[in-house]
């Protein structure tokens, strides 16, 4: 056994197996330096944001070397400022959410979690991320060309996006099109290969109700992803064909309709934020029970739940339109259907409260991100209710209001349960174990400053200030909410600086961490029964499942887990040990 | 209520925007003292204590899984009652305009806001009509219906204390009304992104009683008729 562990790598030689290797555990901490890198590009953005918001054009601290016209011995001019916004959105969503999330967790665990070797399709696993590595250094490109990045917002609204006067960015526009819709590329590839692999190459015994529901979470995802994204990558073909060929699908001065741009953007653009949650939510589901050592409380009901709010994520994309000139007799049932949404929501969330309720709780660090994501998802579930009521859209649109809540139903999915991941994970994938004080106060540090962050940002919105704006100084009205500002920037400044809490965790751990062997937190899913971290193939023999994933505090046996592969003791066994 | 941290309502329809809000507001309150709560106590009450098991609780039988389709069904009752109220304010703001007694034709271009107020003739679109940047002068307790229209790009036309928000589309004309209840001066913002002038594109809407309207009236588009 001891030769395989790292035979493989030894006979392909260092590219073959770390650089372009086609093994789903590699590729997936591909995908997770990848995200980590863009991350870093993101959060930097909106450190520039955030202090020209707090202190409007003064300059911002470690920044004087950005040349003129980018930036004036440190001073953000508007369209920096625009760039920057554009660039934090587009790098969070598609650059760092997705890959994380995703890429790292989905291709890391689903073939171990479902007892696989490997993805179906190995070398496609591998082309998805390597598309990702391209559209991902075009983008960073587009930061470096003569009129600067995109800076026409995440969303692109055309004709704003669609004539390069508008904006004064030619180049750099173009080069966002052509990142997002490589992005799409990547990520269909690598659905199919989820898809294919959970359908074809689960264990013997591994039913689709036993599996682990972070599995269910990423291939519904995989499929809400499919199904919507075809249409924007025709939008984007189009808008890059207004832009560079003289066509007018999105300009009315060339007969064409910005609003179709917006229902091909949202159709894609709302699905999406269920792409992204979902997985979020797989892992809050695997690391509740585990912590709580009771199993996940009502398993069948939240894949139903999943599915239908997969389902349900189709149908309300113009709530994000409702004021945009869409006939306002389209507005109530979109309404409808984006209030209803919050059912298969709140189900989930009492079904994870429902999980913690009578358990033994242990709060370790994952745990504690996976509550702390909990906590504060809450908070943009139910802020969401504001904006779904058209009515009271009719005020919030647009307004920070809507900055503060998306920011409450990302962040929670993507770093909350992001981390409670990677500690969670840490020890499978690297064979040692993260440092618990550093990562509690990794926790505290992130989950206080990511309230102060945000909290005073609702007070900015129900001000009435709208978001994107470069200052607030024009506005009498707005001014006055200038001290809230300064609050969210110090607090996103901490933020920022105390994720290097996980840095130096993550990097010393990789090395000297504490030698985690095979099941570290005596958890029951396929994972934990091989090595720490796991060969290739990942089994040595093929495993066999006997039960759900989540069997704690079973009573009646010895200790409170079985693992999903322990072959059932006999009855008359078990009772004569009782 | 928290609808007090909003700017004042000087609309004739914000007072409804506002009540809802604070309709909605109570229930949020109440779902989110009850799930932080729950999550709370029971870190508190069950944190892990050597020699005890946690229960074995699957919810998988009916029994079990009532206690989350309860409240899921209460959510869904919630939800309908939050989705009649709002298509009402929606209804009565947007479906059901009353008849306007005073037209003004607007138009959003990077960075200003063109007002467009009708001639002598009472008619937009006709010769005599003048155009005032960034100016918006109606009388107060009058129901004003504005059109709008975008020369360039995407904007929004936003007046909080009026709760009236509107995006203005190049090649369409979106039209709004208000009946504003105060005399005053309020802000005009956009609230669309349209490029890097974006926040310095600032209006006034001036609510005027009916002497000092017809006054400014009289002063800016009877004598500037026809002349631009």
């Amino acid at each position: 056994m001891k030769t395989d562990k790292h035979g493989a790598e030894e006979h392909l030689g260092f590219i073959r197996s770390y650089v372009f290797s086609l093994d789903h555990k590699v590729i997936g901490k591909q995908y997770m330096a990848l995200s980590a890198v863009m991350a870093l590009l993101g959060g930097a953005a909106s450190y520039l944001i955030r202090w020209q918001l707090a202190w409007p054009e003064t300059p911002v601290p470690l920044m004087q070397w950005v040349p003129e016209p980018y930036m004036y011995e440190g001073v953000l001019p508007p369209n920096t400022y625009n760039a920057m916004f554009t660039m934090h959105g587009t790098i969070m969503v598609f650059f760092v959410a997705m890959p994380f999330l995703l890429g790292a967790f989905g291709n890391f665990l689903i073939p171990l979690m479902i007892g696989a070797d490997d993805m179906v399709f190995p070398k496609l696993n591998a082309i998805s991320f390597w598309t990702l590595f391209v559209a991902s250094s075009i983008l960073v490109a587009s930061i470096f060309t003569a009129e600067g990045p995109a800076a026409a917002g995440w969303t692109a609204y055309a004709p704003l996006s669609a004539n390069p006067i508008y904006t004064g960015v030619n180049l750099g526009q173009n080069l966002w099109i052509v990142a997002i819709a490589l992005e799409f590329a990547s990520f269909l590839i690598g659905g199919i290969n989820f898809l294919t692999t959970t359908i074809n190459l689960r264990a013997r015994g591994m039913t689709l109700m036993r599996m682990p529901l972070l599995v269910w979470m990423q291939i519904v995802a995989s499929v809400v992803f499919l199904l919507s994204v075809g249409p924007l990558v025709g939008g984007a073909v189009m808008l890059l064909l207004d832009r560079t060929m003289g066509t007018g699908f999105f300009r009315p001065d060339r007969g064409g309709d910005p609003l179709l741009w917006e229902h091909l953007f949202w159709y894609f653009g709302h699905p999406e934020v269920y792409v992204v949650a979902l997985p979020g939510f797989g892992i809050m589901l695997e690391v509740l029970p585990v912590f709580a050592r009771k199993p996940v409380f009502g398993y069948r009901l939240i894949v139903w739940t999943t599915l239908a709010a997969g389902f349900l994520s189709f149908v309300v994309w113009a709530h994000h339109m409702f004021l945009s000139g869409l006939d306002p007799r389209l507005v109530t049932p979109f309404s409808i259907t984006t209030i209803i949404i919050s059912v298969p929501f709140a189900v989930l969330v009492f079904a994870m409260i429902a999980t913690i309720w009578g358990g033994q709780i242990r709060l370790t660090t994952p745990m504690l991100f996976a509550l702390g994501g909990l906590a504060t998802f809450i908070i943009g579930g139910l802020t969401g209710i504001f904006l779904g009521a058209s009515a009271v859209d009719i005020y919030m649109h647009g307004t920070y209001f809507v900055v503060a809540h998306f920011h409450y139903t990302l962040f929670p999915v993507v770093f909350f349960a992001g981390f409670a991941g990677v500690y969670y994970w840490f020890p499978k994938m690297f064979g040692r174990m993260m440092s618990e004080p550093l990562g509690k106060l990794h926790f505290w540090a992130t989950f206080i400053c990511f309230n102060c962050v945000f909290l005073p940002l609702f007070v900015v919105g129900l001000g009435g200030a709208p978001r994107r704006l470069y200052e607030f100084s024009n506005y009498e009205m707005f001014s006055r909410l200038q001290p809230f500002h300064v609050i969210a920037t110090v607090a996103t400044i901490v933020l920022l600086l105390s994720q290097s809490l996980f840095i130096v965790n993550f990097a010393y751990s990789r090395f000297f961490g504490r030698v985690a062997g095979q099941n570290p937190w005596q958890a029951n899913t396929l994972e934990w029964t091989v090595d720490s971290p796991p060969h290739h193939p990942n089994f040595p023999k093929p495993p066999r499942i006997f039960r759900d994933p989540y069997e704690y505090g079973m009573p009646g046996q010895p200790v409170d887990f079985l693992p999903q592969n322990e072959p059932p003791v006999p009855t008359d066994r078990l009772e004569a040990s009782v | 209520m928290l609808s007090s941290l909003l700017p004042s309502n000087v609309s004739s329809y914000g007072g409804d925007i506002d009540s809802l809000f604070d309709y909605i507001l109570v229930l949020v309150i109440f779902w989110f003292v009850i799930t932080e709560g729950l999550i709370l106590y029971i870190c508190i009450r069950y944190r892990r204590r050597s020699g005890t098991r946690s229960e074995y609780l699957r919810g998988d039988r009916p029994r079990q899984l009532a206690w989350i389709i309860v409240p899921a069904l209460i959510v869904v009752v919630l939800d309908l009652s939050i989705d009649s109220a709002s298509h009402a304010v929606w209804y009565s703001i947007k479906l059901a305009p009353p008849a306007p007694e005073v037209q003004v034709a607007v138009t959003g271009k990077q960075f200003n806001w063109e007002f467009t107020y009708p001639g002598r003739d009472g008619r937009l679109g006709t010769a005599d009509d003048v155009t005032v940047e960034n100016e918006l002068h109606v009388p107060v307790n009058k129901v004003v219906r504005l059109t709008l229209s975008s020369e360039d790009v995407i904007h929004s036309f936003w007046v909080p204390n009026l709760r009236l928000k509107q995006d203005v589309v190049p090649g369409r004309r979106i039209p709004v009304w208000f009946k504003a209840t105060k005399t005053g001066t309020w802000e005009i913002a956009c609230s669309e992104l349209c490029g890097f002038g974006h926040y310095s594109m600032h209006g006034t809407l001036f609510v005027h009683n009916p002497e000092d309207y017809a006054r400014w009236e009289r002063e800016h588009i009877s004598s500037a008729g026809g002349q631009k």
